[in-house]
């Protein structure tokens, strides 16, 4: 998830020109917020939000505080980190799950913000925690909504419930009828993209509210919305009092200001982000931990909770078992590189270590294309040669690098790559061993 | 509200209203932090973004001070002539036969403009295929199949999960044996910043210009209107992979002003062909940066 970087960046870039000095002077506040103003802008922040958020900083910033401070840089780097915390909301909420099954959840949103994909992310989620979620497709006016749904709903393997192009509120009512039926206790209805000022079809919205009475209102949010954000949600929020939303890709270069500027106005917590097209592709929005990775402090938290989420518990004893036996093969380098997909890629994973955000290493720069390559190297040796790479020598490189399509620089490289981390891993072995990347 | 209602009310507030502000507004020659803060909230809320806001700004008060511009309808007319030039470009001429490829990030309506171009282009006379290349969305070639009856027209699909070049190949030798004269090309919505599935746009477009030297070629990125400041970002990394012609700027019909092609006019010189303007089939007309900055200015 490399959010926000961009402006933790330029955010980082103004306050090592403070860090570097004793003290503060107002021209120099002045000059730092209208730098942190831009930035913020540049990331689409609603220049409202900004406004305010610029106001309240520069009068904390002259305040007190930060004559007493020691380094004032650091100071103001609390300052904006606090009120940026604030501005997303204080902590993760949850979803809101009813004590009177089946928990209604329905969806709404733009054209094309990525609801339909979301009701299978959403689904696959709370599978996955033991609960029975059916989808109600309840989108009739997009060429092949219902189509697309059934599709998400299979590769979820999610059950669908569809009654064609009938009223929607109908097919709403039938859903939940259908769910309490048979037994499903989450029902997950996908609404039609609206423009906010359609009135016909935003009363629509409200009919299915007032039949179903859902649990939770989610408004999916594109994360590259620009100002428009405010208008949207403000409006989606005075018609549905929407009880949260959801910010989908996440997983682009954009930096994200909408999330700032939503909660701003409504009130309401961002409660997931879809960060990927793969159904797992799904996170808890965490608002702290986004204020922190704004200012560039990393987001370790988040890594280790999705390593530990991603990681084939099997594949990693496994793994820790020949760690400490110190038998790391090619076979199990090759399961490494499979954990990594699994997480999101390597500049997901790096965006989040700490001190890594000033190498802005993205997916753009690290081509996962390079590890699919890899694999195929590995797929190419034989049995023994995966046990044992020494007994690798030129003609064998040579035949693997035919077998798989790749030079022989590449094979060398790879080579290279797993004796290091073999090295990496013997150090590891006292360490628990439970994260080598 | 507008620009200049806007104005209005402000200085309605004072007494000696229009005298007092006007003399205040151009004492020196510079706009005053009032009038200015006004036109800069109304260009930022519009998607213009801090850093083109600040020069399109400044080149109104240059102009403001060169002209001795005194009256307000004098400014409108200046920032809107400003405007205008940075949006104006000379677009060539389609020929025939045409191809063009719709690319972008996911959710923008971009299987909805095929199906708006396709109707579009058969109004005018011309026999159109459209080409599937889409094989990743769940059901994207069925939703296209729709639009392709609606404007009446052919479609050449595979099965989800097809290798799109391979569509596209299909389409393009169906379309010669066949005789249409534009192809309209389909591909998966991708962020821009995902390399793998960038290098398969660019092989897409070798494939075209392969197997179809004859024909012109056009590749245009469709734009969401809501879309703020990483609109740059998609241009530029789209651009940078298959040379983009021209913007499908889409959901004009919404609140949102799209004013972050006024950037990308700049540091990418692309210009806006087209925009959509609702999810009817006839929804889509040739940009007019006349009226692009009119709704902007004018509210």
């Amino acid at each position: 998830m490399a959010t926000f970087s961009s402006l933790g960046e330029k955010l980082k870039h103004v306050f090592s020109k403070i860090t570097s000095r004793g003290k503060l002077d107002e021209y120099e506040i002045k000059q730092t917020m209208r730098e942190i103003r831009i930035a913020l802008l540049e990331a689409d922040v609603n220049f409202n939000v900004v406004k305010d958020f610029i106001a309240k900083v520069s009068e904390k910033a002259k305040g007190e505080e930060i004559t007493k401070s020691i380094t004032p840089g650091q100071q103001i780097v609390k300052i904006v980190n606090d009120e940026l915390t604030e501005l997303m909301g204080s902590r993760n909420s949850k979803l809101e799950i009813s004590s009177n099954p089946p928990t209604i959840i329905m969806m709404c949103g733009l054209q094309g913000a990525g609801k339909t994909t979301m009701c299978g992310k959403l689904g696959a989620m709370l599978k996955k925690q033991g609960k029975n979620p059916l989808l109600v497709a309840c989108d009739i006016y997009r060429p092949a909504a219902i189509d697309q749904l059934k599709v998400v709903g299979k590769n979820a393997g999610l059950t669908v419930f569809e009654r064609g192009t009938q009223k929607v509120v109908k097919t709403a009512e039938q859903g939940v009828a259908e769910a309490k039926k048979n037994g499903f206790d989450v029902v997950i209805i996908d609404t039609a993209g609206r423009l906010h000022i359609n009135e016909e079809l935003m009363n629509e919205l409200i009919d299915v509210k007032k039949a179903v009475k859902p649990t939770e209102i989610l408004l999916t949010v594109d994360a590259m919305t620009g100002q428009d954000a405010v208008t949207v949600a403000t409006s989606f929020n005075e018609k549905l009092d929407i009880s949260g939303v959801i910010l989908t890709k996440l997983d682009g270069d954009t930096r994200g200001g909408a999330a700032l500027s939503i909660r701003q106005v409504t009130g309401k917590p961002i409660k997931f982000c879809g960060t990927g097209e793969k159904v797992g592709d799904l996170e808890p929005f965490y608002p702290d931990r986004m204020a922190g990775r704004i200012l560039g402090m990393g987001d370790i938290v988040s890594l280790v909770e999705k390593a530990q989420e991603n990681m084939d518990e099997e594949a990693m004893k496994k793994m820790e078992k020949r760690v400490k036996n110190a038998t790391f093969t090619l076979d199990d380098f090759l399961v490494q590189f499979e954990q990594l997909k699994k997480m999101g890629g390597v500049g997901a994973v790096m965006q989040m270590m700490p001190g890594m955000g000033k190498f802005n290493i993205s997916d753009k720069d690290i081509d996962e294309k390079k590890i699919d390559r890899f694999k195929a190297i590995i797929c190419s040796m034989t049995m023994e040669e995966r046990e044992h790479c020494e007994i690798i020598k030129s003609s064998r490189r040579q035949r693997i690098a035919k077998g798989s399509g790749a030079t022989i620089q590449e094979v060398n490289a790879l080579l290279k790559q797993y004796e290091q981390t073999k090295e990496m891993m013997k150090r590891f072995k006292n360490n628990k061993g439970r994260f080598p990347f | 509200m507008g620009i200049f209602s806007k104005i209005k009310a402000a200085i309605k507030k004072t007494a000696d209203a229009i005298s007092y502000k006007l003399n205040k507004l151009f004492t020196g020659g510079v706009l005053s932090d009032e009038f200015y803060d006004e036109l800069e909230s109304i260009l930022l809320s519009s998607d213009i973004g801090a850093e083109t806001t600040d020069s399109i700004l400044e080149s109104l008060k240059e102009q403001i001070d060169k002209k001795h511009i005194r009256t307000t309808d004098e400014v409108k007319s200046e920032l809107h002539s400003i405007m205008f030039d940075l949006l104006d470009f000379e677009v060539p001429e389609y020929e025939y036969p045409l191809v063009i490829m719709i690319a972008g990030v996911n959710g923008v309506g971009k299987t909805t403009s095929i199906g708006k171009l396709a109707n579009m282009f058969k109004k005018q006379g011309h026999k159109v295929l459209i080409a599937a290349g889409d094989t990743f969305r769940a059901a994207a070639a069925d939703q296209l199949t729709i639009w392709a009856d609606r404007a009446g027209v052919r479609i050449v699909k595979q099965h989800e999960g097809a290798d799109a070049a391979s569509v596209v190949f299909d389409a393009i030798q169906s379309a010669k044996t066949k005789g249409e004269d534009v192809i309209l090309i389909d591909t998966a919505g991708r962020l821009h910043n995902k390399v793998n599935l960038m290098e398969e746009l660019k092989k897409i477009n070798r494939i075209i210009d392969k197997n179809f030297e004859q024909a012109m070629r056009v590749n245009y990125i469709v734009l969401d209107a809501t879309t703020g400041q990483n609109a740059i970002s998609q241009v530029s990394l789209f651009n940078e992979a298959i040379d983009i012609d021209g913007i499908i700027l889409t959901k004009l019909d919404g609140t949102a002003k799209g004013g972050v092609v006024f950037a990308i006019a700049g540091e990418e010189e692309v210009p806006v062909i087209y925009v959509g303007t609702g999810e009817s089939i006839d929804d889509i007309e040739r940009f007019s940066p006349e009226i692009f900055v009119d709704s902007i200015i004018n509210g």
